[in-house]
C-alpha cells in the first residue's frame, strides 16, 4: 500500500518507562515485544539525550524555550525509521517504515508535541502528563487511526481534544490555541535572537 | 480529572516520585467501575476510572474475558450522561475493550444515535467507533449514514467516515466500492485532509483498474490539491503509473514535468517526496536526476536533522547506480562526517566511499578512523561493508584500507563487527592477489588475541587452505601452532587439522610439522579441564586428530596413503547440507544396515522468508551458505508416500516453490508444487476458498497438455471437500521420458461442485451445481530438473571434473536494465546454488564472474562458471563455461541458455 502509514507513537519517561502508548501495526504481537522494543529504542537514543541536557544546562534561563525549538531528531533501528524528541523527562517517538518519508514521520511527531504542549499549557513534564494522562490518549487518538494520520495540525488536535474540557469552565477555543502557539513560537524566534 | 489551568507548584520537584497512579491495582479499578452503574452519575468521577482503566491498559495489563465484559457492559451505562468530556473517554474505553459481535449488539443503537447527533464531535467520532468495532451485516445497515457522512460539510466527520471506509476496505472491500461516488465528491473538498483521506480510499478502491488510476492521477496533477500529505500521494500514485506504463513508452516520461514542479512545492515532505520518486525512476538519466540532486544537496545542510537524515539516506541510494550524480554533494557531505547526529554521518561517510574516487581515498580513511571510535557496532559493520566494496573497487589501494581493517580488528568491538571485518579481509584475500601475504599475517596476528572461538577456527581453517600457496608458508606456522599451546580445545583441534594441511601441501615442511604434531599427542595435561566433562571431551579430540593425521601423512612409519587420497581427505568437503545431514542421521534407526549417505538429500533449502527479508546482507566470507528448513522437502515426501497412486514412482528428486495460479483476493486461491521423479511429475494443487458462504466438493484440476507433448496423465487424486478457508490438495501426475529434463507448458482449470452454506449454522445443502473456474498456465522448465547443491570449494571443485567435459561458449543477452539483473536472470533461468557469494554483484561493475553449482536430473553434478560484462549501451554478452560428470548434461545446459 502507498498510503504514509505511522507505526507506533511512544511517550516514554526519563527512566524508558511507558506514560502512554499507541502501537498501530501487529510488528510487536505482544505485549513484551513492545516493552522490548521501547527498550532498545530508548537506549538506543540515550546518547543524543546527554548532548540535549548538555545544552540545557548552557540555557538554564530559558530552558523551556528551547526545548521547544529543540528539533526533533532520527534514527534507523530495525529496519523502521524513528523520530523523536526528549523534553524535560518526557521522550517521544514516532515510529514509520523504513520506505516512509522522513518528513511525513516528523510532522506526525511535531503535531503531536505541539498538541501535547498546548493542552499542558506549556508545562511538558511527566508529572503533568500523568496528571492529565485523559488529554494525552484523547490526543493520540485524533492524530492517527490505525496508522492512518488523521491530522497533523497542533491546533486542530487539541482544539479536538480541548471540546472535552469545555465545561470545566477552561474555554480553549481553537482562536486562543493558535494565539497561545503563535505567542509560544514568538518567544522562541526571539530567544534563539539573542 | 482535567485541570490543565493547575499552576505548577513550586516544591513539587521534593516529590519527584509522585504519579497519580502511584500503588494502582487491577482489582480496585474494577470495583471503582462499580459506579457507573449509579443512578446519578457523576461524569467527572466517571471519567477519572476511564483514564485509570486505560492507564492499566496502557501499562500492558490486561482484562479477562469475565473482566473484559463487565467493564464493556458498565461503560454503556455512561451513553446516559450528556456530559460531552465522559463521552469521549467512552468511546476511547469502547476501542479498547474491542467487544465480541454480541456485545457490539448492545451500543450499536447508542453509536448510531450518536452518529446522527447535531453535535459534530459526537458524530465523527461515533462513526469510528462503530466502524472499528462493527462486522459485515452490521455495516450493511449503517451503509447509508456513512455514505452522508463522507460529504458531510464538516471535515472532521468527513475524514473520521473516509478514514473508517479505509480500514473496512480490507474486511468488506465490496460494500465500501459502492461509495465511490461519494468518495469521488470528497476529493474535490476544500479541507485538506479530506481531500487526504479521500484520495487515499478512491485511489485503494480502484487501484486494480490500471486505466482509472492512470485517468485519477492525470486529472489530480492538472488540478489543485491543497494538502501536502495528499501531494505526497499524488506522487507516488503518478510513480507508480510511470512504472506500469514505462514498458510500452516511446519518447518523453509522463508525469516527469508534474514531478519536477513538486521540486519546487512549499512544503518541505512534498519536496523531499518528489525528489525520492525522481531518484527512483527506473532508467533514470542524469539531466533527469540533476533538479532532485540539487534540492537533496540543500537539504544536507538544513538546520533539521530530519531532513539531512533524509537527503543522505536518498543519495546514498542514487550512489549506489549512479555516483557520478552524487559527486556534486561531496564537499556537503564530507562536512556531514562530524554529524551531531551518528546515523547521519555514517550514511554520509558510506556515501562517500561510494562515490570517492582513487585519489580521495586516503584522505577519506583519515578522517574516518576519528569517526570509528565513537559510533556503534552496528554502525561500524555499514562502514566496513562500504570500504569492503571501494576495495574490489580501487584493487590498487587495497594496501590503505587493508591497514585500515586491520587497525580496527585490533580495536574493541562485538562478534558481529569483527566477523564483517574478518569476512572482508577474507573476500580481499580471494580476490586481489597482491593482498593475500598481508591480508593472511593481518588474521594471524588477530586470533593471537581474539576472544571468538568460531573467529578463530573460521580462520585457521581459512589459513589451512591458502597458506601453503603462499611463497613463504613457514611463516605462519609459528602463529598455528601458538594456538595449539594456548587455546581452548575447539581451537586447538582446528589448529592441529591445520598444521596436518600444511604439512600435506609443503613436503619441506613436513618434517616439523611431524614434531609439533607428535608433540600434541602428549596434549594430556587432563588437570586443566578435568572439573568439565565437555573440555574433556573435546580435549581428547585434539589428541585423536593428531593420531588421525600422523597416520594419514604417514608420519609414523605407518601406510601412506596415496597422495591424491590425503588431500581429499584433508580438503575434500562434505558435498550434502548439513541440516539435512542432520535430519537423515536422527532418522536413522540403528539396524544392520548401514546408513547410506546417498540418501541424504542434496539440496539447499531457500531460506525463510524473514532472513530474506534483512536488509544489508553480504556476501559471507567464511563458512558455508546458511543453512535452511529442511521441514518443507521431508513433509512433501511424507505426504506423497502416502498416497497409494503415487507410492511407485520412486524417490523425489525436487519439490518446486510454490507457484501462484490465481491473483491475490480472488475467490479461489490456488497455487502448485512442481514435484520431480525420474519418471513422474506430480502437481499438488493448494486450494483455497475464499467464499464463507461456499462450500466446494470434488475438486480436481483438469490439466490440458497439448502444449507439452512429452507429458501424459496417468494418476489423480481429487479432493473430497473444501470448505471455507480450510486449504486443501488436489494432485496430478504425469508420465515422462525416463532421465529426460522434458519441459511444457500446461493449462489448468479447476473444476469442483459448489454447495450454498447458511452462514448462520455453517451447513451445506444438499444439492450442488458443477463450476469451473480457470487458472494460470504453468510451466516445466529445465530449473526444474535441477537441484540447487552448494560446494564449498568452487575452485577445487572444478579442478577436479574432467577437462574433456568442459563446454564453453559465448551469448550475447542483449540490452538489459543492469549487469545485476542480468546475472540473477540468468541464475534464476539454470536453478542453480551460487557459490562463494558470486551472486551479488559490487556496485557500477562493469563484469562480473559467478560461480554456480548444482546436481542435474540422474545425479550428475554440474558447475558453471559465468563470466559477464555490460557495456555502455547496456549491451550484456556472457561467456558460459559448463562441466560435468556427463558430457550430454554439459550440451544440455548450453541448451537452456540458448533456448532461454
Amino acid at each position: 500500500d502507498l498510503c504514509p502509514s505511522v507505526k507506533n507513537i511512544l511517550l516514554l519517561d526519563s527512566e524508558g518507562k511507558r506514560v502512554a502508548v499507541k502501537y498501530y501495526t501487529d510488528d510487536w504481537p505482544t505485549n513484551s515485544a513492545k516493552l522490548a522494543f521501547e527498550k532498545s529504542v530508548f537506549t538506543k537514543t540515550q546518547k543524543t539525550n546527554a548532548r540535549t541536557e548538555a545544552l540545557l544546562a548552557m540555557h538554564d534561563m530559558e530552558y523551556l524555550l528551547v526545548q521547544i525549538a529543540w528539533l526533533a531528531e532520527i534514527t534507523l533501528f530495525e529496519n523502521n525509521i524513528i523520530i523523536y524528541k526528549f523534553v524535560q523527562d518526557l521522550h517521544l517517538f514516532v515510529t514509520g517504515s523504513e520506505d516512509e518519508n522522513e518528513l511525513i514521520l516528523s510532522t506526525v511527531l511535531q503535531g503531536f508535541f505541539d498538541a501535547v504542549a498546548l493542552l499542558l499549557r506549556n508545562n511538558v513534564d511527566k508529572r503533568e502528563a500523568l496528571e492529565n494522562l485523559d488529554l494525552i490518549l484523547l490526543c493520540l487518538d485524533e492524530i492517527v487511526d490505525g496508522g492512518m494520520i488523521l491530522e497533523t495540525d497542533a491546533s486542530v488536535i487539541a482544539g479536538k481534544v480541548a471540546t472535552n474540557i469545555l465545561d470545566a469552565g477552561a474555554p480553549l477555543s481553537e482562536q486562543t490555541i493558535s494565539q497561545a502557539l503563535a505567542t509560544a513560537r514568538e518567544h522562541l524566534t526571539r530567544s534563539l535572537l539573542k | 480529572m482535567a485541570q490543565p489551568l493547575v499552576k505548577k507548584d513550586d516544591d513539587r520537584d521534593d516529590e519527584a516520585e509522585y504519579s497519580p497512579f502511584l500503588g494502582i491495582e487491577k482489582g480496585a479499578v474494577l470495583q471503582e467501575a462499580r459506579i457507573f452503574n449509579d443512578p446519578q452519575l457523576d461524569p467527572r468521577r466517571c471519567s477519572q476510572v476511564i483514564t485509570r482503566l486505560l492507564y492499566l491498559l496502557n501499562q500492558g495489563e490486561s482484562f479477562t474475558k469475565i473482566e473484559a465484559t463487565e467493564v464493556f457492559f458498565a461503560v454503556t451505562k455512561l451513553f446516559q450522561s450528556k456530559d460531552i468530556g465522559l463521552r469521549r473517554m467512552v468511546y476511547l474505553m469502547i476501542k479498547e475493550l474491542s467487544p465480541s459481535a454480541d456485545e457490539v449488539i448492545i451500543v450499536t443503537s447508542s453509536l448510531m444515535r450518536d452518529m446522527n447527533s447535531k453535535t459534530d464531535m459526537y458524530r465523527a467520532n461515533a462513526i469510528r467507533v462503530l466502524c472499528r468495532i462493527t462486522d459485515g451485516a452490521l455495516l450493511t445497515q449503517i451503509e447509508r449514514y456513512l455514505k452522508q457522512a463522507i460529504v458531510d460539510k464538516n471535515p472532521v466527520v468527513a475524514s473520521a467516515a473516509l478514514v473508517s471506509g479505509i480500514h473496512l476496505l480490507q474486511t468488506n472491500p465490496e460494500i465500501v466500492k459502492r461509495w465511490s461516488n461519494e468518495v469521488q465528491e470528497a476529493v474535490q473538498s476544500r479541507a485538506a485532509l479530506v481531500q487526504f483521506h479521500a484520495l487515499a480510499l478512491l485511489h485503494q478502491i480502484r487501484q486494480n483498474d490500471r486505466l482509472a488510476v492512470s485517468k485519477l492521477v492525470t486529472s489530480l496533477t492538472r488540478g489543485t490539491v491543497r494538502s501536502p500529505l495528499a501531494q505526497c500521494l499524488l506522487i507516488r500514485y503518478a510513480s507508480q503509473v510511470i512504472k506500469e506504463s514505462s514498458n510500452m513508452q516511446t519518447g518523453d516520461r509522463p508525469f516527469y514535468d508534474y514531478l519536477e514542479g513538486c521540486l519546487r512545492h512549499k512544503a518541505e515532505m512534498v519536496i523531499f517526496e518528489a525528489a525520492r520518486a525522481i531518484t527512483e525512476l527506473s532508467g533514470v538519466t542524469s539531466r533527469e536526476l540533476t533538479p532532485a540532486i540539487t534540492v537533496l544537496q540543500l537539504f544536507l545542510s538544513s538546520s533539521k536533522p530530519v531532513l539531512r537524515f533524509a537527503a543522505v539516506r536518498t543519495l546514498n541510494k542514487v550512489a549506489m547506480t549512479h555516483p557520478m550524480a552524487v559527486t556534486n554533494c561531496n564537499i556537503d557531505m564530507e562536512s556531514l562526517i562530524s554529524d551531531q547526529n551518528r546515523s547521519i554521518a555514517t550514511l554520509a561517510i558510506t556515501t562517500l566511499l561510494k562515490t570517492g574516487n582513487e585519489s580521495s581515498i586516503d584522505r577519506l580513511m583519515k578522517q574516518i578512523t576519528n569517526f570509528m571510535s565513537d559510533i556503534a557496532d552496528e554502525f561500524k559493520i555499514v562502514v566496513v561493508e562500504a570500504i569492503r566494496s571501494l576495495c574490489l573497487k580501487f584493487p590498487l589501494k587495497y594496501r590503505s584500507l587493508m591497514n585500515f581493517l586491520s587497525n580496527i580488528l585490533r580495536e574493541e568491538g562485538g562478534f558481529e563487527y569483527k566477523k564483517a571485518i574478518v569476512d572482508s579481509i577474507v573476500i580481499l584475500i580471494r580476490d586481489i592477489p597482491d593482498a593475500k601475504e598481508s591480508g593472511l599475517m593481518h588474521l594471524c596476528e588477530f586470533i593471537e588475541d581474539c576472544e571468538f572461538t568460531y573467529l578463530s577456527t573460521q580462520i585457521l581453517h581459512f589459513l589451512g587452505i591458502e597458506g601453503p600457496k603462499t611463497s613463504d608458508p613457514s611463516k605462519y606456522i609459528r602463529y598455528i601452532y601458538n594456538r595449539v599451546i594456548l587455546e581452548n580445545a575447539t581451537v586447538r583441534a582446528s589448529a592441529v587439522s591445520t598444521l596436518a594441511k600444511f604439512g600435506a601441501m609443503v613436503d619441506a615442511l613436513k618434517p616439523r610439522i611431524f614434531v609439533l604434531l607428535r608433540r600434541c599427542l602428549f596434549d594430556s595435561d587432563d588437570e586443566d579441564f578435568a572439573l568439565d566433562d565437555c573440555y574433556l571431551s573435546l580435549h581428547s579430540g585434539v589428541r585423536d586428530r593428531a593420531t588421525l593425521y600422523l597416520n594419514t601423512l604417514g608420519g609414523d612409519g605407518t601406510v601412506v596413503e596415496t597422495d591424491k587420497d590425503v588431500k581429499d581427505f584433508l580438503f575434500g568437503s562434505l558435498d550434502v547440507p548439513l541440516v539435512n545431514l542432520e535430519t537423515s542421521l536422527k532418522n536413522y534407526e540403528p539396524s544392520e544396515e548401514p546408513f547410506d549417505f546417498s540418501s541424504v538429500p542434496r539440496e539447499v533449502k531457500s531460506q525463510p522468508i524473514a532472513e530474506k527479508k534483512a536488509p544489508g546482507k553480504k556476501p559471507t566470507g567464511l563458512g558455508a551458505p546458511p543453512p535452511g528448513p529442511t521441514a518443507a522437502i521431508d513433509a512433501y515426501e511424507k505426504l506423497l508416500s502416502s498416497i497409494p497412486e503415487f507410492s511407485s514412482f520412486g524417490k523425489l528428486f525436487k519439490s518446486s516453490a510454490p507457484v501462484e495460479l490465481t491473483e491475490a483476493e480472488t475467490e479461489y486461491a490456488v497455487n502448485v508444487v512442481k514435484h520431480i521423479f525420474d519418471k513422474h511429475v506430480v502437481f499438488q494443487y493448494n486450494c483455497t476458498n475464499t467464499i464463507p458462504e461456499q462450500m466446494l466438493e470434488n475438486v480436481i484440476v483438469i490439466v490440458d497438455t497439448s502444449e507439452a507433448e512429452e507429458f501424459s496423465e496417468v494418476a489423480s487424486k481429487p479432493l473430497r471437500s473444501l470448505p471455507y478457508d480450510t486449504p486443501g490438495q488436489t494432485f496430478v501426475a504425469f508420465e515422462k521420458p525416463e532421465g529426460v529434463p522434458a519441459v511444457g507448458k500446461f493449462s489448468n482449470m479447476l473444476r469442483f461442485i459448489v454447495k450454498e452454506v447458511d452462514p448462520s449454522t455453517g451447513e451445506a445443502e444438499d444439492d450442488g451445481v458443477e463450476d469451473e473456474y480457470q487458472l494460470e498456465d504453468l510451466e516445466v522448465v529445465a530449473a526444474d530438473y535441477m537441484l540447487k547443491v552448494g560446494v564449498s570449494n568452487f575452485k577445487n571443485a572444478w579442478d577436479s571434473m574432467d577437462p574433456d567435459i568442459e563446454r564453453v561458449d559465448e551469448y550475447g543477452l542483449g540490452p538489459r536494465e543492469s549487469l545485476a539483473e542480468a546475472v540473477s536472470a540468468v541464475i534464476s533461468l539454470l536453478g542453480m546454488q551460487p557459490c562463494e557469494g558470486t551472486e551479488s554483484i559490487p556496485s557500477n561493475s562493469r563484469s562480473h564472474t559467478c560461480l554456480l553449482s548444482g546436481v542435474y536430473i540422474g545425479n550428475v553434478k554440474v558447475l558453471v562458471r559465468l563470466s559477464f560484462g555490460i557495456d555502455a549501451q547496456r549491451e550484456v554478452a556472457m561467456k558460459l563455461a559448463v562441466t560435468s560428470d556427463d558430457e550430454a548434461v554439459s550440451d544440455a545446459i548450453h541448451e537452456i541458455v540458448a533456448s532461454g
